[in-house]
């Protein structure tokens, strides 16, 4: 056999058991030279486990790990970082408060005379991210960029740290359509070099697009192989979940009644000061959902956050059900308005994670009946309330009193989604619902989205997917620049139009 | 304006109120303003003697809370590490008060600082290996200290001699700044360039650079191969010592000899001086000099003989002020994020 035919990583039987789940079993997975692997699964299937196994973070129960064809042992990330492997992780692993040139050689710092050479790291970056085209400011500090940004930062620490082999857990979840194609580009740039990388997506589209080979996990066991040539989003869809995805939403025509949400020359400012909303101005009816598109920082998220009470308006109202519900707080929106909100944050907004799922799932409801009667709380009714949300949304977790911050990124995501679609609503208003869930369970909370609507929710929905908003939305409202820069009815929509649009091209022939 | 920048700022503030002190005892000192009695309680030289005699303590115990919080430890048994560190200075003095005492000093310092090491990594074990809460940790700390000290104390040893200051040829001999800054004992002066290097170790330096980031985002830390406990471990041991110095300050500089209790709540004082420098050590500096200069003022009032107040109230004055500080800025400063949380690697899947 010839060197070329050895695999740069390989695992064999690979098994991981955490307290209550077994997370890998008998793992075999191989990864060649310049190649893209995808890694496919359903959310708590095992893949980011099997990632920090690889990275040295976790320790494997039993099996083996081989780089280059020999057998290596990691104890720690340090290990595996010398053996040229780095990991860009599926929730960022970055100090916010500290430069990005101090994340970026944390643990792999140059000294000169006993101190810091921050220049000499800022030049090696500057120097990176010319050669990958992967813009970053040195100095900028972390929690003052945006997601993006944070991610390429991400990238060029493994970079720096000369990686051979690289691991990309759901790089794209948090990413624009435009930041997406720049990944890819870069991603293809890597391997041209002789890079070989392990890429987690949900998004079949571009698992088809950028994949070299599919490896698919399923409940910890390694279920097939598929080839990007040949397969297709449904026999992917198939594979993973194990049974026929219907990948399209099936929906009636809408029939809006009164207005639920009226929002009215709305201003405010985002988190630097500056402004983010100039006079927004829009309405959803009951049993409509009204998409936000927009490409991610032009105003949605502060848009959400007005809405819900999270950010003080400068400027403009906003009525629910007929109610002045300007800058109430977030507690008499959501219980007088019977409105949820589905953050775009889950780590910040979401959840607290050292809670159980039981207290999870009741953060919006623990003050009222049946699950308090006056100072007391009525464990048994959160239990049993958490066992059948659990079972319903299908959450993968070992009980209902583990951390939820121990599950897997997707099912975090349906416990959130899980709380705030199980209450008698009005208005939903769900950003980013989607964000990190398997195909399979896209299709459920579609569904449950478009049921609610059926029984005359009003919904809000903001989402950076271009299809979810439009497979979703009766009418699309474009934000660009803090504006709506127009609200197009589904059936006028058309993608390009609305590319037009997210990109501030206002055209004429598009109905706004 | 982010909350990081104001404090930025806010320690300069106190940096410059330390700054007006001194130009205006330089006025008092030099000018017909000196006729005033009341200019002369408030900005005299023996006011700004006392000033820093008083802030040596604050900051040392400052210094200590910054090590162990930047790195993710809550350390509120500063007192008890610095009563601890007096009192292991105290029975090393006394037992060679037959050595030279330049030399008996110096290993009674390197005692305090080894008991208050200990302290340290007492603190570090019960809360990183037993995973206990880290404020019963520190309270624990405190209990122990002031029990065993009262405990083991021996009213009759006397230590015999202590740090005498040693004036810095030249510089002594400039007017006010002389007396006040380059005419102390060793300590004053080994503090005040503590302050200096771990600034400096803690913004440029590999280990400053990877303790913040054990105390923001241990996950983060541990993804690039540091070992977060580890950290941890050192930098409390660290602190712990730093505590030490502290009490062998009050015990072989200030006074000479232990008393029962001796730190007097200056453990927590400079709890409250961490916090309001922002757990920077310039900023702790600025505060342990204001509440040492609230200290000053009770001492100069009360020898001016000023009584139209009790002199209770008098007393109450380092106290209040601490309160208001603490209670005014508490909102605006911003805690490593991690401290006071257990970590563990494999412990969640974020
Ligand atoms: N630190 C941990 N402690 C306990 N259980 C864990 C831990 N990390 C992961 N698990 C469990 O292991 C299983 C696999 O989780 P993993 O995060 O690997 O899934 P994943 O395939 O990456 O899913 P997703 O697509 O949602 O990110 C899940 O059931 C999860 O609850
Ligand atoms: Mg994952």
């Amino acid at each position: 056999m010839s060197t070329e035919n050895i695999p740069v990583l390989e695992t064999r039987g690979i098994t991981k058991r955490f307290p209550g789940v077994v997370a890998n079993e008998d793992v075999n997975l191989t990864l060649h030279k310049g190649e893209i692997l995808a890694l496919l699964g359903e959310n708590g299937a095992g893949k980011s486990t099997l990632m920090n196994i690889i990275y040295g973070l976790y320790q494997p129960t039993e099996g083996e790990i081989l780089v280059n064809g020999t057998p290596v042992q990691m104890n720690n990330p340090s290990d595996a970082i010398a053996l040229g492997i780095g990991m860009v992780h599926q929730h960022f692993q970055l100090v916010p408060v500290m430069t990005v040139a101090e994340n970026i050689m944390l643990g792999s710092e140059s000294v000169k005379n006993g101190l810091l050479d921050t220049r000499a790291v800022a030049a090696r970056i500057s120097e990176l991210s010319q050669r990958y085209n992967l813009d970053i400011d040195p100095y900028a500090i972390i929690e003052d960029l945006p997601v993006g940004a944070r991610q390429r930062v991400e990238i060029v620490k493994t970079l720096y740290r000369n990686a051979d082999i690289l691991i990309l857990d759901e790089p794209t979840a948090v990413l624009t359509p435009q930041e997406i194609e720049g990944l890819f580009e870069v991603m293809t740039l890597l391997k041209n070099q002789g890079k070989s990388i392990i890429f987690i997506t949900h998004k079949l589209k571009e698992v088809l697009q950028v994949a070299d080979r599919i490896t698919v996990l399923r409940q910890g066991k390694t279920v097939g192989e598929a080839d990007p040539e040949t397969a297709t989003q449904n026999s992917l869809a198939a594979l993973m979940v194990g049974r026929e995805v219907i990948l399209t939403v099936e929906k009636k025509p809408a029939n809006p009644q009164g207005v639920v949400l009226a929002v009215e020359d709305l201003a405010a400012r985002n988190d630097l000061g500056d402004p983010a909303l100039r006079g927004v101005s829009f309405d959803v009816r009951a049993g409509e959902i009204v998409g936000v598109a927009g490409v991610q920082g032009n105003g949605q998220t502060e848009l959400v956050e007005v809405v819900t009470g999270l950010r003080h308006a400068d400027a403009g109202e906003v009525h629910i059900n007929g109610q002045r519900m300007t800058n109430a707080t977030p507690r008499a929106i959501t219980q007088a308005a019977a409105s949820c909100h589905v953050p775009e944050d889950r780590h910040a907004y979401g959840m607290v994670s050292p809670y159980p799922v039981a207290e999870n799932l009741v953060l919006n409801t623990y003050n009222l009946v049946p699950y308090s009667h006056g100072i007391n709380v009525d464990t048994r009714a959160i239990r049993s309330h958490a066992t059948e949300l659990v079972k319903q949304y299908d959450v993968r977790t070992p009980s209902i009193d583990t951390p939820g911050g121990s599950l897997s990124g997707g099912n975090q995501q349906k416990m959130v989604v899980a709380r705030e679609f199980s209450r008698d609503l009005n208005l939903l208003i769900a950003a980013q619902p989607t964000r990190g869930i398997d195909v399979g369970s896209i299709e459920f909370i579609h569904n449950q989205i478009v049921a609610k609507r059926d029984n005359g929710v009003a919904v809000l929905l903001i989402s950076s997917e271009l299809d979810e908003i439009m497979a979703l939305s009766d009418r699309i409202a474009v934000m660009y620049k803090g504006e709506i820069i127009g609200i197009v009815p589904r059936a006028e929509a058309t993608r390009e139009g609305l590319g037009l649009l997210m990109a501030g091209v206002k055209d004429e022939r598009v109905p706004v | 304006m982010r909350p990081n920048n104001f404090w930025k700022t806010s320690s300069l503030i106190s940096l410059i109120l330390a700054g007006v002190l001194v130009v205006m005892a330089l006025l008092v000192n030099m000018t017909p303003l000196g006729n005033s009695m009341w200019l002369r309680v408030f900005f005299g030289i023996s006011a700004l003697n006392f000033t820093l005699r008083a802030s040596i303590p604050l900051i040392l115990g400052a210094l200590s809370g910054i090590l162990c919080e930047r790195s993710g430890i809550i350390n509120i048994g500063i007192e008890g590490m610095m009563l601890a560190g007096a009192f292991g200075g105290f029975v090393a003095k006394v037992a060679t008060n037959g050595w030279p005492l330049t030399a008996s000093l110096i290993f009674s310092v390197l005692i305090a600082l080894a008991i208050g090491g200990l302290m340290g990594l007492l603190h570090a074990t019960l809360s990183i290996r037993f995973r206990m809460d880290q404020i019963i940790s520190g309270t624990v700390i405190i209990i122990l200290a002031t029990g065993f000290t009262a405990y083991l104390f021996d009213r009759n040893a006397v230590a015999e001699g202590k740090f005498n200051a040693l004036p810095i040829p030249g510089l002594a001999q400039i007017p006010v700044i002389g007396p006040v800054f380059f005419d102390n004992p060793p300590i004053t002066y080994l503090t005040l360039l503590l302050v200096v290097i771990i600034h400096v170790a803690l913004f440029h330096t590999r280990w400053g650079l990877r303790t913040r980031a054990v105390g923001e985002h241990p996950r983060a830390a541990d993804t690039v191969g540091i070992n977060v406990n580890r950290y941890r471990y050192v930098n409390t041991t660290m602190g712990g010592m730093l505590a030490g110095l502290a009490g062998a300050f009050l015990v072989l500089e200030a006074v000479g000899q232990f008393q029962e209790g001796m730190t007097a709540g200056r453990g927590f004082i400079s709890l409250a001086a961490m916090i309001f420098g922002n757990w920077n050590p310039f900023g702790a500096l600025g505060a342990s000099l204001l509440f040492g200069y609230t200290q000053a003022l009770q001492n100069e009032l009360l020898l001016a003989g000023f009584t139209d107040i009790p002199r209770q109230f008098v007393s109450m004055l380092p106290y209040v002020v601490t309160i208001i500080a603490v209670s005014g800025f508490v909102g605006r400063v911003r805690p490593p994020a991690a401290e006071g949380k257990v970590y563990e690697t494999e412990g969640s899947s974020e």
